[in-house]
């Protein structure tokens, strides 16, 4: 799938902007704290053992991954509906970016988090992404994809496409949790190794206003080349 | 909201022993007879300064009757949470609960301690509507809120229905509500601690208020009606999942204090006397395969003494009871210190083996029967109380006085607030410092000492020391 990229067109420079686009994406909320890294860090040194920090990077991603899954799911069944394209990608910029907004305003973190045990990384890792609209971010880039994907190979039956868009949201969801596992976990293992404890307090920023920010600016892109297109 | 961390948060013990130590003690000043407003000392800690061990500034609150007991920050190094991710507020504001009023001071000490000043007051009748429970005591930072413990349910004395823990937000000081889910077999309440990453909490049992408000209830005591046994909570599950009785001759079973570091699952809890022989006792509690076990690990006699030296509430006994009221860990889980009101004397034991306690230390101050003076000559009213540890481990401070009316039944001559420290061997041993001594204004005791930055009853972490 990715030779499709490759091709000198220009709507193949537009599937490397993409690639490349969530690729960033992954190593972004790899090396947000907020999305578990210093949890991966604990682990391995509660249990001295860096073991128990490659397991809690583990399921740091399958919470993660299937998080981005189950929110490109619904995308990519609607679409199949070829001339309603342009309104669903359009209507899901609007949605991220009016996340973004509401991330910025409400900066209150869900209180329903502190609910979940320690030994259920999975799941908080899971709830984070959903609630923190870290999946909701890829969307744009999922669509573009599928878009482009789709042009090239026509138009096929829905059963296909489907298919096809249905592979696409496991391919984006996958390349995405690798860059962000590597990101993310190249820094705990750095902390826990060498860096030291002092290392999480000091690189913590606050990236709340970022993050929201971030969802705008992923939503505002999007938009600006629907219309450009 | 913050940038970064607040600069005294600290991922692990072992970081908070190696920041700079401590500038400033708070200590809570109550008016036993209500004569006059309870109120904050801000007093100077910080050695060679020209006001060190001085009171540098009073936060006098509007209202009487409070009676000041225990307090405590908003938010701490809990805040660095993993699961959390809400590391962006302020070790800012002391949460004082009035014990005997159930109203909650919030006291802004930023910029500067020594201009500290109330930011909010929240009056009884919102806890009492929000959670039912009256009586606020003990303050923990949590990583998603401030945890308060109560002494009392709900109406006028406190019975109808068990006290329990109730939950405030961290920056808008709003009462959440309670938090207790499953409570289990628990009726009373005290203190309460937890171990964050292994997801348990400890809580121990003192009285409900008819038998603590108007004094020791001796009736009550010696048929063993007071508090004796700990509950183990799961944490996020909010569930009381174990109760262990110590034994109903052991009364009063008050301060919790879990190992810091949070690899090791274990813990102290101190029982006021053993009906049976007016013995206090240190018990360590662990939990191994899922299960926790307490066992009585150490022991201190009474020691004998003469009618005319005692009240006449001990009189008929011919001993002063040690009567451990309060203990603390140092941050390194090494030493722990052990208050013996009664007998006067701030023990310190070697824990490094936490099921056989050592006897490392000890200092005589005050005391019903020994009235030990301080070494400046001047004298110690009562005996060690309230306890607090510097992080570093060097310096352990404390103050005179347990609780108004049961001052009064054990010191009937009078309890005026004193606050001294003790220098800390570098292999154990105290040695009380004789610069530092704090009077406090006529009329004043003086309970709970925290200090800036955090203290080692504070902080809890998330990471362990490696």
């Amino acid at each position: 799938m990715l030779s499709v990229g490759l091709d000198a067109s220009g709507a193949g420079w537009t599937l490397v902007w993409l690639w490349l686009a969530l690729i960033a994406s992954g190593l972004y909320h790899g090396v947000n704290p907020g999305m578990g890294w210093p949890l991966a860090v604990s682990a391995g040194l509660m249990e001295r053992s860096p073991r128990a920090l490659l397991g809690a990077l583990g399921a740091l991603s399958a919470g993660h991954l299937l998080a981005t899954f189950l929110v490109l799911l619904p995308f990519a069944l609607l679409f199949v509906l070829a001339e309603w394209q342009r309104p669903i990608q359009l209507g899901a910029s609007l949605l991220v970016i009016g996340f973004g907004v509401y991330r910025l305003v409400d900066r209150r973190h869900p209180r329903a988090l502190a609910r979940i045990p320690p030994t259920q990384l999975a799941l908080w890792s899971f709830a984070v992404a959903v609630a923190h609209g870290a999946a909701l971010m890829l969307v744009p880039i999922y669509l573009g994809l599928c878009q482009a994907f789709d042009l090239d190979a026509g138009h096929a039956a829905a059963g296909s496409l489907i298919k096809a868009n249905l592979g696409m949201a496991v391919l984006v969801a996958m390349v995405h949790v690798v860059a962000m596992v590597a990101a993310g976990g190249c820094l705990a293992w750095l902390v826990y190794r060498y860096l030291g404890l002092k290392f999480v307090s000091r690189s913590w920023f606050n990236l709340d206003a970022v993050w929201a920010a971030s969802l705008i600016l992923v939503g505002a892109v999007a938009l600006a080349l629907n219309f450009a297109s | 909201m913050t940038m970064r961390p607040d600069p005294t948060f600290h991922a692990s013990p072992k970081l908070a022993m190696e920041a700079p130590p401590e500038d400033f003690a708070y200590t809570l000043l109550l008016s036993p007879d209500f004569a006059k407003p309870d109120a904050l000392a801000v007093i100077d800690a910080k050695p060679g300064s020209p006001t060190y061990s001085r009171i540098v500034h009073t936060v006098t609150m509007p209202n009487k009757g409070d009676e000041f007991h225990h307090f405590g920050w908003n938010a701490c190094s809990s805040a660095l949470s993993p699961l959390a991710g809400h590391a962006f507020i302020e070790r800012r504001y002391l949460i004082i609960p009035g014990l005997r009023s159930s109203r909650i001071y919030i006291i802004d000490t930023k910029p500067d301690p020594t201009k500290a000043r109330i930011h909010k007051i929240i009056e009884p009748e919102e806890v009492f509507k929000k959670t039912g429970y009256s009586r606020p005591h003990t303050i923990h930072c949590g990583p998603d809120g401030i945890y308060v413990s109560t002494l009392g349910g709900g109406g006028k004395d406190g019975t109808s229905g068990p006290p329990g823990i109730f939950v405030m937000d961290c920056e808008t000081f709003e009462v959440l509500g309670r938090w207790e889910i499953d409570r289990g077999p628990q009726t009373l309440h005290y203190d309460f601690w937890w171990n964050l990453p292994r997801d348990y909490m400890v809580s121990s049992e003192w009285a409900l208020p008819p038998q603590f408000e108007n004094g020791i209830v001796p009736e009550d005591l010696l048929s063993n009606k007071y508090g004796h046994r700990l509950h183990f909570w799961d944490l996020r599950a909010r569930r009381n999942v174990q109760t262990i009785d110590l034994g109903a001759n052991h009364q009063m079973a008050l301060e919790v204090r879990p190992a810091h570091d949070p690899v090791r699952e274990y813990g102290f809890v101190g029982v006021v006397v053993d009906t049976t022989n007016l013995e206090a006792s240190i018990w360590t509690w662990w939990r191994k395969g899922g299960q926790f076990h307490a066992e009585k690990t150490a022991t201190i006699p009474p020691e004998p003494a003469a009618k005319e030296q005692l009240p006449p509430l001990l009189q008929g006994f011919g001993a002063v009871p040690p009567l451990v009221t309060d203990i603390d860990l140092s941050m390194d889980d090494r030493f722990l210190y052990v208050s013996c009101w009664g007998t006067g004397e701030m023990r310190q034991y070697d824990v490094s083996d936490p099921r056989q306690p050592k006897l490392a230390g000890s200092v005589h101050i005050g005391g019903i029967a020994r009235r030990t003076p301080h070494p400046s000559g001047k004298t110690f009213a009562a005996g060690p109380q309230m306890v607090e540890i510097s992080r570093d481990g060097k310096r352990v401070y404390w103050t005179n006085s347990l609780y108004s009316t049961w001052d009064d039944q054990f010191y009937p001559d009078g309890v005026p607030g004193a606050e001294v420290m003790a220098n800390v061997g570098h292999n154990g041993g105290l040695e009380l410092a004789s610069d530092y001594f704090v009077s406090f204004p006529d009329g004043y005791r003086a309970h709970q000492i925290r200090l800036d930055g955090g203290d080692c009853s504070t902080d809890s972490f998330c990471y362990p020391s490696v």
